[in-house]
This record gives structure tokens, C-alpha cells and sequence, in this order.
């Protein structure tokens, strides 16, 4: 079967110095490759700075690669012009890491979850309001809080809030960008089982990105392995865990504590 | 409401103070406007210190003081010796010249300023971006004297504007439409110089706000639905880069009555510049007290302006007002 996502050789290149003709390039990506099947969830695992985020942001067409190409449903979105991104963007929606700087502060709730609507023309202005009000059911954030601003909520309430307008549009796709980096380990716990149910009724397909193996192993079926621009290493999550092949994977693996404690003699193979 | 009503309270106290400290210190500044007459020998000092009685300048600083605040109170800011009148039609006559003067350029350097800041920021780093920086650097270092009499000089070179005035000798002559167009060419050179300086400011406070608004995750998710780019730039990330930019534009509300004060007096533009500048020459107290009042006057009105608009464009204000 074909996958929903097929990302090849990818490559994107920032200019290093001041000028932008300079020859120093710093290859944020260089020659990355995954593919996602439909209804699966990747995690994209890997330190800061080894081009999980860039990555991130050229699926979701918000920058253009160097070279290489990503199909999503069979078409190169990287050859696309604005116009025609612009009808392929609502399947393929993000959620950021920082919850607060995500979310319009002067817009309420329901505006905010509205937005996606009014930005594609969707539905009349009383389904919009209905519309939206389902989405907050679907995270769990109470009706009676929809006229509520971003910082009348916490932080887990503001990552259903952004949950809740990436759904919005109905996309295959969700990109979910360190996306439970910064919430405390309870909350990580609900927003995980939040994911995992919604993934499960909408059959939603994840990339995960993120630099927790534990979460990772909690979400993925399968897990790629980042280190400076390059996948190292891309097994199903059983595998990974198990043998870690690639030194970066050691590293990482023996970074997460939670995973260290229940499986303690694997992180000395 | 309330929060409306303190804040006029304190622009009042604020004003109310300014008045004291100006009279203070003009109070302290050696001699006075008759100290010339004694000079003068044709002048006789009977004369002299019965013009000091007539204007009350023997009575202590308290009592003139109290007869100042309730000349106020009257709509007149006291009497001007030089041009033997009462300061308030003096002043409105010279403040609306300025204001003609000040408020144009204001709106044409705001009109400019916003779609070329956020033209800017939308090319953040990039060669066209870098080229408008480095221009507006460079302008903000050149002083408005100069900058001023620069575009004297071309004016003199050229004799494509008038170097000088409000209208032409023969403006009462001239019909309705000529007159405008008069009183436009007079105004042009004048505008040209006060958008230039203040421009280049303004085009770099805009093209920062909305630049750092850009980077919002908000706009991206915005972005990622699927948003026009026109609409990005100015429906979401200008308004999202609103309050500081409205801040300003108070700011230089604030400014409308003291900010062309040096080119008018090198423009000869009959505003309140050359008129406080001979005031202060001369000790003419009550024009130079009623000048700074009035400059003052739109500083604060300037601000409360700023804080209505934001109140107005701002729903978390809004909300925290209400809720104090």
C-alpha cells in the first residue's frame, strides 16, 4: 500500500554567514528519507539541533527544501505553487511545542478553534460556532469555557485548544512538534491518551516529534532516530528498544529515566 | 468608564503641576521683559515700573500665580507684553498653523511607514530588507537641521517650491482651488522635511513588531490552514503587532505641537515655533508659559488617545479593565 507520507532525500541548507551567497551552508537536513502508512504514527526522535523541527516545518509546507521531494497522497507538495498548497494544507496540521505563543491571545476559544473555518470558507457562520463547540467536546475543554481567552487556560487546556484547531479541517496528518515538551508529566499522560484516542476515531496518522524515548515508545509504532540533519537509525518501537544500533540512539535511550528503571539491562547492551 | 475618568483625574493633576514648575522656573530666570526698557534711554523708569504695576509683576509669585490660574479658568493664559494681547487667540492662531502643518505630515509619514514596515518585515534578512535598513539608518543619523536646510537649499536652486511662509503675498486674490493649491505648495516643503525625519523611526518600529509577531506559532498555525499571504501580513501579524506600534502613534499625537518647532523656525512656517523662540528671547512670560502648557496639554491628550485606541483595538485590556 502506498504511504500517506513518503519523504525522500531530503535536503535543506541555511545560509551560515552573513551574506546569503556565502559558501558556508549548514545543512539542516541532509538527505532524509521516512515514510508514515496511513493511520500509523512515526516519532521523529533526536536531540535539539539535529533538524527534527526543520523537518517538521517542510512536511507542513511552511519552508521550501533545498532538494529532494515530499509526497503526501502520491503528490510532490514541494513542487507546488501557493495556490495549490493552499488546497493541500488543511490535511496536514500542526501542533507547536510552546502552548502560550501557539494560540492568538486576543482571540477566545471558540474563536480560535473557529479560525481554521473562516480561513477556508467553510460552513455558515452558525455552523462554525456549532462546529467548533463539538471540537472542544472532542478535547475536553467545557462549553462553558468557550468565550474564555489563552490565559484564563493551562497549559494542558491550551494544548487541547490547539488540538482542537488542528482538527479543525479534518486533516490526515497531524504534526505534532515537541508537542508535549512542555507540559508537566501528568498532563504529558492525558494529552497522550487524548492523541491516542483521537488518532483511533478519526484515524489520524502522527509524526511525533520529539526527545523523549519514553513518550515516543508510548505513541509510535514506529521510531527514526535523528543525529545532526541525518536519520540514523528507523525500526518498528520494539526493535529500537531492544537493540539500539546507532550511538546516538544509546545516548538518547540512556537520557530517559522512566525507561531506564523498567528495562534496565537493555540500556548496557 | 472608571478607568477613563482616573486617568483624565491624573492627565489634570499632571497638567496642574506642569503649570507650577513652568511658572517656578520662569520665575527663577534672570530678568525680565522690562529689564530692556530701562536700557533704553527714551523710555523713562516711571514709565517702566508703572508698566511693571500694570502688569503686576511687583506682587509676589503666589499672588500672580493665583491670578494666572483664574485668568485660566477664564479661557485666557494671561497677557503677552510684547504683543500687547492676550496669549490664548495669540497661541491658537500660531498652534493652528502647526497643527495644519504637523498633522499632515503625521498622517503621510504613518501611511508610508506601515505598508513599507511590514513590506520589510516580510523579507526579514533578506537583500531588499537589508538595503531599506541600512537607508533608514542612515537617515535617522541626519540631524532635521540639516535635513531641513538641505531641502531649503534645493528649494532655492530649483524655485520649484516657495522657501518660506504659510500663502503667497497674493493669496486673497486668488480663487478657491488656487488657493488650496497655494497653500499645498507652501505646506510641501515643509511636510517633506517632518516626514523624512520621522519616518525612518517609524518604518523601523513597524517592520520590528510585525517581524516578531511573524514568528508567532500562532501565524504559522494560521499559515498552515491555508491563509492568503496578504492576509497573514496585514489582517493577522500587523494586528498582532498593533499595541506598541499604537503606543507610538500616541506618542506622536503627543508630539503634534513641539515636534516641528526647529523647522519651522528654519522653514519660517508662521507656527508656534518661531513665535515661542522670539517669546523666550524677549521673557515674554505668559506666551512661553502658555506655549509649554499647550505642548503639554497634547502630550498627555496624545497619550490618553493612545490608551482609548488601545482599549478600543485590545479584548485582554478590555477584559482587565472591567474586571478591576
Amino acid at each position: 500500500m502506498q504511504p500517506l507520507l513518503k519523504v525522500e532525500n531530503l535536503l535543506k541548507h541555511y545560509a551560515a554567514g552573513r551574506s546569503a551567497r556565502s559558501k558556508d551552508k549548514l545543512a539542516a537536513l541532509d538527505g532524509v528519507s521516512l515514510s508514515i502508512p496511513l493511520g500509523e504514527t512515526l516519532a521523529l526522535v533526536g536531540e535539539s539541533g539535529s533538524g527534527k523541527s526543520t523537518l517538521a516545518l517542510c512536511i507542513a509546507c511552511l519552508e521550501t527544501p533545498t532538494s529532494g521531494s515530499i509526497s503526501f497522497e502520491g503528490i510532490d507538495v514541494a513542487t507546488l505553487d501557493e495556490n495549490q498548497l493552499r488546497l493541500i494544507r488543511p490535511q496536514i496540521q500542526l501542533v507547536f511545542q510552546d502552548p502560550v505563543s501557539s494560540l492568538n491571545p486576543r482571540w477566545t476559544a471558540l474563536e480560535i478553534v473557529s479560525e481554521p473555518f473562516f480561513v477556508q470558507r467553510r460552513f455558515t457562520n452558525p455552523d462554525r460556532a456549532v462546529k467548533a463547540l463539538q471540537l472542544l467536546d472532542r478535547v475536553a475543554i467545557p462549553r462553558k469555557m468557550a468565550g474564555r481567552r489563552p490565559d484564563e487556560f493551562s497549559g494542558g487546556q491550551k494544548q487541547r485548544l490547539a488540538i482542537a484547531r488542528a482538527l479543525a479541517l479534518e486533516p490526515k496528518l497531524i504534526i505534532l512538534d515537541e508537542a508535549l515538551s512542555a507540559l508537566d508529566c501528568s498532563v504529558q499522560a492525558q494529552i497522550s491518551n487524548l492523541l491516542l484516542e483521537l488518532q483511533s476515531s478519526f484515524g489520524l496518522t502522527y509524526l511525533f516529534i520529539t526527545h523523549d524515548f519514553a513518550m515516543a515508545a508510548h505513541l509510535a509504532d514506529r521510531i527514526a532516530v535523528m543525529d545532526r540533519g541525518r536519520i540514523v537509525e528507523s525500526c518498528p518501537t520494539e526493535n529500537i528498544l531492544r537493540s539500539p544500533n546507532h550511538e546516538a540512539t544509546r545516548a538518547l535511550l540512556a537520557a530517559a529515566p522512566r525507561f531506564i528503571e523498567s528495562t534496565g539491562e537493555l540500556v548496557h547492551a | 468608564m472608571r478607568y477613563f475618568l482616573r486617568r483624565t483625574l491624573h492627565a489634570v493633576f499632571l497638567l496642574f503641576g506642569v503649570s507650577l514648575l513652568t511658572f517656578l522656573f520662569s520665575a527663577l530666570t534672570p530678568g525680565n521683559y522690562f529689564d530692556e526698557m530701562r536700557l533704553n534711554p527714551q523710555i523713562s523708569p516711571e514709565t517702566v515700573s508703572a508698566l511693571r504695576i500694570q502688569y503686576q509683576l511687583d506682587r509676589p509669585l503666589p499672588v500672580r500665580y493665583a491670578h494666572w490660574l483664574n485668568a485660566v479658568a477664564h479661557g485666557e493664559l494671561g497677557f503677552s507684553f510684547a504683543y500687547n494681547s492676550p496669549v490664548a487667540p495669540l497661541l491658537w492662531v500660531r498652534a493652528r498653523n502647526t497643527l495644519a502643518l504637523t498633522v499632515t505630515a503625521m498622517l503621510l509619514a504613518w501611511l508610508i511607514a506601515l505598508p513599507l514596515g511590514v513590506w520589510s518585515a516580510a523579507r526579514f534578512g533578506r537583500a531588499p530588507d537589508r538595503v531599506l535598513s541600512f537607508t533608514t539608518a542612515t537617515l535617522l543619523v541626519v540631524p532635521d537641521l540639516v535635513l531641513a536646510l538641505g531641502l531649503l537649499i534645493l528649494a532655492v536652486r530649483t524655485g520649484w517650491f516657495p522657501t518660506g511662509g504659510l500663502v503667497s503675498v497674493n493669496f486673497d486674490e486668488l480663487s478657491a482651488p488656487q488657493k488650496l493649491r497655494d497653500l499645498g505648495f507652501h505646506l510641501a516643503l515643509p511636510v517633506i522635511a517632518l516626514v523624512v525625519a520621522t519616518l525612518p523611526m517609524l518604518v523601523r518600529h513597524v517592520r520590528a513588531s510585525v517581524a516578531e509577531a511573524l514568528d508567532a506559532p500562532f501565524l504559522r498555525a494560521a499559515l498552515g490552514h491555508g491563509i492568503p499571504r496578504s492576509k497573514l501580513l496585514y489582517g493577522y501579524a500587523l494586528r498582532a503587532a498593533a499595541n506598541p506600534l499604537i503606543s507610538l502613534f500616541g506618542f506622536s499625537a503627543g508630539t503634534l505641537l513641539s515636534g516641528s518647532l526647529l523647522v519651522e523656525v528654519v522653514m519660517s512656517w508662521p507656527g508656534l515655533g518661531p513665535l515661542l523662540l522670539e517669546s523666550i528671547l524677549a521673557r515674554d512670560l505668559y506666551v512661553v508659559i502658555g506655549g509649554v502648557l499647550l505642548s503639554m496639554l497634547f502630550l498627555v491628550g496624545g497619550n490618553l488617545f493612545a490608551d482609548i485606541l488601545l482599549y478600543w483595538a485590545d479584548p485582554r485590556i478590555r477584559t482587565a479593565a472591567s474586571a478591576k
